[in-house]
């Protein structure tokens, strides 16, 4: 989304502002349209082009313009909004590791976003070393949102899943707590609510949204959740928002766009990975992540060991 | 043989230890407590979460799965005695079938109840049936282990049939009422040719039936490991390795079985030492087997020393595990075998000891398959707490872990105390049998 330029990004600013994009439906269009149309008693305005979330190009007069009005989705709604992703998109993260220098932003981020107990990391940042001879580095970890999962594989109630967007959540209505997606996800990203999650006294009462897990659930699965929340409103990720040394692209492959999260700069993805050698983990086990790593090169910086790891 | 020479004698023996005795009630009274100290401990992990445990996020399975896999492999031994043996035509394992089905069915029933207690959220038990899906191994198993455990207990329940006319006929012990359940359980069993007909040929049909159901249960428990990638189960013959291993352990808890049987039921003419003998045999067998499936799984990656394997490996043969896995491969594997090889240890007494040493090696080895792997994964374990990299069961994990051994004890001494464990008709008939070819010598 970040990668348009900016005449594009200002309209959907104005559009946001309208109270249209992403909350407009077919059917909001269409009575926009229609009551342009016969409600011709009324003084006439400016035209206004505007653009249905079914991407048609509707002209209308301004005065009947008004910003849709937000009603909290009950449960049904969240649920089944969750399991269908965002249309259109296949979300995917660039991990560049020769930017990461251990400032955790993206841990402490993640963790107040979603409401973690301290030992709890959607995404850890993992001191990595392959041999004696080769140099240290940092590694932040999320979930890879695999597009060949074997968490949701093994799952016996479905109760995570893939979406069409690429990204892999957990519903904790639908939960059992067997943790055979731990034990089957071999990038231990997952975690299990051992004890009474650190939930919000506010949080409590909210119906459970799935994009973001809250309210969390006592003897469920969390998990990174590619900020599934942030996605639908067209923001980055909490963790890449978070980074203050350009660490994180995150962006759609489908537009073949990423966005660093410190930057703001938006690049094209299949040149990052091409011009800079990108990679996915542990490939070689056919998971298919969604998450790319570029290697540690040319770091300016020294590893220092034990700095900033307290959890 | 002249002692045996009526059919009373054969009755009155088999059924002698059907009574309500203090001793029997005082067990009873105990061990229930017992159980009802450790449902205590599992209330506390429903009320404060598995955070009662010493599970973590990385070794976040431990002991309860240990044990569940530890009684589903007991539990095959129903199928390999009373169906494998008895249909090749051995017929010496013929009195030992019941035993046998009473330890398949006691175990694989409570093996539900063992995965439940691991659960999350327990309440949300039935989604596996609402929600099923098809691709995930916890379905096979569920479906598998309810079937074998439904077969295992038709096997116990169906050959039993004419003990139970018996005792409808016969029974004229305390209290009163059981002759009335008798009557109702034997299902008006006359006796008739044509009843003996359809019974020897449903046992038949059942018996060739639980051997698909029973290779099926540990080849898909072995699977919730095996469909992972992890070094440790990420192994081609992790289904055989499962059931040769299973074999062992219900060999050896069959053998405590029959001890038991022999000393506190005096069935010292039914469960003879040619019994011991045979059994301790076929453990030798069973254990080669699996030894044999052992070489293959850790030699064969120790000989590669693949990066992840390498690690996992050396936990267990040099590192934080090697004290268990060497105990248990000598004491639990490679001594008995050994051991066994000499006629004096196959009598019952050093029988009995081997193999309380393989059942409980048994034991240890289901924890060593379930949890250093998790203590290894492929990418570093850091920024979490101590406890979740080394994992240590707790007290109250422990507790909740005898629960469902304690509950099996139950089943096992209620079916064992109420219905006769060697099968009278059987034995009368084998009996007369024998006589009428001694007749005609």
């Amino acid at each position: 989304m970040e990668h348009q330029d900016k005449k594009d990004s200002s309209r959907r600013r104005f559009l946001k502002d309208l109270g249209l994009a992403g909350l407009g439906s077919v059917v909001g269009g269409l009575a926009l349209y229609s009551g342009y149309k016969f409600d011709k008693k009324k003084v006439k305005g400016s035209k206004i082009t505007a653009l249905t979330s079914d991407n048609k190009l509707i002209v209308v007069d301004s005065n009947d313009v008004a910003a849709k009005e937000e009603t909290p989705l009950t449960l049904n709604e969240l649920q089944k909004r969750g399991r269908e992703g965002i249309k259109g998109r296949r979300w995917v993260m660039v991990i560049d590791l020769s930017k990461c220098r251990n400032a955790r932003q993206c841990m402490k981020a993640c963790q107040s976003a979603h409401n973690l107990h301290p030992e709890q990391h959607h995404i850890n940042v993992l001191e990595m070393q392959e041999t004696d001879q080769t140099a240290p580095y940092y590694m932040p970890k999320p979930c890879m949102h695999c597009d060949n999962p074997p968490c949701t594989a093994v799952c016996p109630v479905d109760a995570t899943f893939k979406r069409p967007d690429g990204i892999v959540l957990i519903d904790n209505e639908r939960c059992i707590g067997c943790r055979f997606c731990i034990a089957a996800c071999p990038y231990s990203a997952r975690m299990f609510h051992w004890k009474e999650p650190n939930n919000k006294p506010e949080d409590l009462d909210k119906p459970y949204d799935v994009e973001i897990n809250i309210p969390q659930r006592k003897g469920t699965i969390t998990k990174c959740l590619f900020s599934a929340d942030r996605c639908r409103t067209g923001d980055l990720p909490y963790c890449v928002s978070a980074c203050p040394n350009g660490v994180y692209y995150f962006g759609d492959e489908n537009e073949n766009a990423v966005t660093n999260g410190t930057t703001k700069e938006t690049v094209s993805l299949s040149k990052l990975l091409e011009d800079n050698a990108g990679y996915t983990l542990l490939d070689e086990l056919g998971t298919k992540p969604r998450v790319y790593y570029l290697p540690p090169k040319n770091r300016l910086f020294p590893f220092q060991k034990d700095q900033n790891t307290k959890a | 043989m002249s002692h045996l020479n009526n059919h009373d004698k054969i009755y009155t023996d088999l059924t002698r230890h059907i009574r309500l005795n203090p001793v029997f009630l005082a067990w009873m009274l105990g061990t229930t407590g017992l159980l009802g100290v450790c449902l205590y401990a599992y209330v506390l992990q429903l009320q404060e979460g598995m955070v009662v445990t010493g599970l973590g996020d990385y070794v976040s399975w431990g002991i309860y799965v240990a044990n569940f896999v530890f009684f589903v492999a007991t539990s095959l031994i129903g199928m390999l005695i009373s169906s494998v043996l008895i249909l090749s035509g051995q017929d010496w394992a013929k009195p030992l079938a019941r035993i046998a089905e009473i330890i398949a069915f006691s175990f694989a029933a409570v093996a539900g109840l063992v995965i439940v207690m691991d659960m999350g959220r327990p309440e949300r038990l039935l989604y596996v049936i609402i929600h099923a899906r098809i691709q995930s191994p916890i379905l096979w198993d569920v479906t598998v282990v309810t079937t074998y455990m439904v077969i295992s207990l038709l096997l116990y329940y169906i050959p039993m049939l004419p003990d139970l006319k018996l005792l409808r006929e016969r029974f004229d012990g305390k209290p009163k009422i059981f002759k009335k359940i008798y009557g109702i359980l034997s299902l008006g069993f006359s006796g008739s040719v044509k009843h003996n007909e359809i019974l020897k040929k449903t046992t038949k049909i059942l018996a060739i039936l639980i051997i698909p159901v029973a290779l099926a249960i540990h080849t898909v428990t072995s699977w919730l490991f095996a469909s992972t990638s992890r070094a440790g189960w990420d192994s081609t013959i992790f289904g055989p390795y499962f059931v040769s291993g299973a074999f062992v352990a219900g060999t050896a808890a069959v053998i405590m079985a029959m001890y038991f049987f022999r000393y506190n039921y005096k069935l010292h003419d039914y469960i003879k030492p040619e019994h011991f003998n045979k059994m301790g045999k076929l453990l030798v067998l069973v254990s080669l087997v699996y030894l044999y499936f052992n070489l293959n799984e850790f030699l064969v990656p120790a000989y590669k020393m693949k990066k992840a394997e390498a690690v996992h490996l050396d936990a267990l043969l040099a590192g934080h595990h090697a004290l268990m896995f060497w105990a248990v491969q000598l004491a639990g594997l490679i001594i008995p075998i050994l051991a066994l090889l000499f006629k004096q240890m196959r009598k019952p007494k050093p029988l009995l000891i081997i193999s309380f040493f393989v059942l409980i090696g048994s034991w240890f080895k289901r924890y060593l398959i379930v949890v250093p792997t998790q203590e290894h994964p492929f990418l570093p374990i850091q920024n979490v707490p101590a406890y979740f990299k080394i994992y240590i069961p707790t007290f109250t994990e422990i507790l909740i872990t005898l629960a469902p051994i304690i509950l099996v004890i139950l089943i096992f001494s209620t079916l064992a105390k109420f219905f006769p464990v060697i099968p009278i008709a059987e034995t009368i008939e084998a009996h007369e049998k024998e006589s009428h070819e001694k007749t005609i010598q």
